[in-house]
């Protein structure tokens, strides 16, 4: 307890987080569902309704000073997230709906531009449908082929198996960073190297790693990294798309639109610069705006306090969930972020789910949208619990408790 | 043969006896092992709902002039109330469930397990079980 002080205060974080406050089923709020979505501190809000009461306009065709002042805000925004992924250039910051929404627009641009019939697009047993369906869909169109590297019973990725896999075919390899079902952190600078000596290109679906762990995009030197904002403290609705310049430039736009022309007649459309010929429309603007603000709480946290301090969580509920009878950990990778699945032989996650919910503690439970990974491990789905800077050891002894109550009336 | 209406009314009536949620789960899990309630040769995936959350299989045949109803989860809780809507639905003709009202869920204060968010199949299965009776009555009549 008194080691875990010194890393952060937590007492001070959660009161800055009104949600944490409520009480569900009649209890105390443990919301231990962070990998669906995270909570948002007073700041963030503040935002929100401050651009809603005070700043509301369109941004980048206003001649009216609202109008330039939103612009400049979310323009802002854009160094922000630039900074705190450290990319080369604002412009390879692209706004999106999310990491789907990233994931979606490289798959269609990219695939456009570089794949043809039986080139391969690689990517591994543990991604989110959302980093297998876009690809599918663009294989299929246009005749390339899905490769999959598998994992091993622990869940890490199978390096022997993607050097195997990966050729002169392959034109692009998607893989996550960190699995949202079983917390594994993928070695994905090795990945990239060796895509990159292939002549292939990578994206980085960073839905899961950049709330908790520091991403350098120069350093990985990934070519697209994608990364929600609900998940690391911001909205809903908004997203970043890192890719790098000189690529980005190579590729078709994705949607047309308003914001993303230069000029437009019947005969012929030419397309504006990075970034905004890959944000046709109006944007979530303040979503943008959110999504800086919940940067600029993590960074004064401190990224690195805040994955060691998830780190000391993880490792105690770990501890603490060993202590169940009959339990089985799904994911037990050497390097993990502060996601802990699981299923109890004899009980079903959904019946613990539903049992623990009265008691006042929210985790995910299901197929958390990896569908092939759970057919991997041979289970319908799991129970899982997955942790943010703001959750406490005393938060996690309650979360045992009601899954041994919940494992008591099951059996 | 009590009717819908009757057989709803006497669930709700069971049910008012706990105040604790944990004994009115206590209770569903209990009727859930109770079970099984389909045989394995109906499990099939044609006979497969699929929630995110469970999975539920229906299986469905007349017996004179009666649907008969089993159906199985994967989920225990999902179960329990599947032996409930068994116990209210299953034989009874096809023109009585198709025009049944199904409230008891709802008074017995589950109404969350039949929201589409919860996703366990249930919400389906309910659907389920008013094609089959209208799909039977098409057949009767013809």
């Amino acid at each position: 307890m008194i080691q875990e002080k010194q890393i952060l205060n937590i007492e001070k974080i959660r009161a800055d987080f009104p949600i944490l406050s409520r009480q569900v089923n009649g209890k105390p709020l443990v919301y231990f569902d962070n990998g669906a979505t995270s909570q948002k501190p007073q700041e963030v809000i503040d935002v929100i309704d401050r651009y809603y009461q005070n700043e509301n306009s369109n941004i980048h065709r206003g001649i009216h000073t609202l109008s330039q002042e939103a612009t400049t805000a979310y323009e802002e925004a854009r160094l922000v997230v630039q900074k705190f992924i450290n990319a080369k250039h604002e412009h390879e910051m692209i706004f999106t709906s999310g990491t789907t929404g990233g994931i979606n627009l490289v798959a269609s641009s990219f695939g456009k531009k570089f794949l043809n019939k039986g080139d391969e697009v690689i990517i591994s047993t543990m991604e989110h449908h959302s980093n297998i369906v876009p690809w599918q869909m663009i294989c299929e169109e246009k005749g390339a082929v899905l490769k999959v590297v598998p994992i091993n019973d622990k869940g890490e990725f199978l390096m022997e198996e993607y050097d195997k896999l990966l050729s002169e075919n392959t034109k692009i390899v998607a893989v996550t960073h960190v699995s949202n079902t079983l917390g594994t952190i993928n070695p994905v600078k090795e990945i990239i190297q060796k895509a990159h000596q292939k002549g292939a290109y990578v994206l980085i679906d960073g839905a899961q790693a950049v709330p908790h762990t520091k991403v350098d995009v120069q350093e990985l030197d990934c070519d697209f990294y994608a990364f929600s904002g609900h998940k690391m403290l911001g909205p809903t609705g908004v997203g970043i798309l890192y890719g790098k310049e000189e690529v980005l430039n190579q590729l078709p736009p994705y949607q047309g639109g308003g914001d993303m022309i230069k000029t437009v007649t019947f005969e012929k459309t030419t397309y504006n610069e990075l970034p905004h010929k890959f944000e046709a429309g109006t944007p979530n603007i303040v979503g943008g705006l959110g999504l800086a603000a919940a940067i600029q709480y993590m960074n004064e946290v401190g990224i690195e306090n805040i994955e060691a301090y998830e780190h000391e969580l993880l490792s105690y509920a770990t501890v603490q969930i060993k202590k169940i009878e009959r339990i089985r950990i799904i994911g037990e990778a050497t390097q993990k972020a502060s996601v802990l699945s699981f299923v109890v032989d004899g009980t079903h996650p959904s019946d613990i789910g539903m049992i623990i919910d009265k008691l006042g503690v929210a985790i995910r439970t299901g197929h958390h949208c990896t569908e092939p990974l759970m057919n991997r491990f041979n289970i319908p789905g799991t129970a899982r619990a997955s942790f943010s800077f703001y959750n406490t050891k005393e938060e996690i002894d309650v979360f045992i408790q009601a899954v041994e109550r919940a494992v008591k009336m099951l059996r | 043969m009590n009717s819908i209406k009757e057989i709803q009314e006497e669930i709700v009536e069971e049910f008012a006896m706990f105040d604790e949620w944990m004994d009115k789960y206590e209770h569903i899990i209990e009727l859930g092992k109770e079970l099984p309630l389909i045989e394995e040769q109906y499990k099939t995936d044609e006979n497969l709902i699929k929630g995110c959350q469970s999975r539920v299989w229906l299986h469905a045949e007349m017996q004179d002039d009666n649907i008969v109803f089993t159906a199985d989860s994967d989920a225990i809780i999902t179960k329990g109330i599947i032996a409930l809507m068994i116990r209210t639905f299953s034989n009874q003709t096809p023109k009585d469930i198709a025009e049944a009202n199904v409230d008891f869920i709802d008074k017995i204060g589950l109404k969350e397990h039949l929201s589409p968010t919860r996703s366990n199949g249930l919400l389906s299965m309910v659907k389920q079980i008013k094609m089959y009776a209208i799909a039977f009555s098409v057949q009767s009549n013809s």
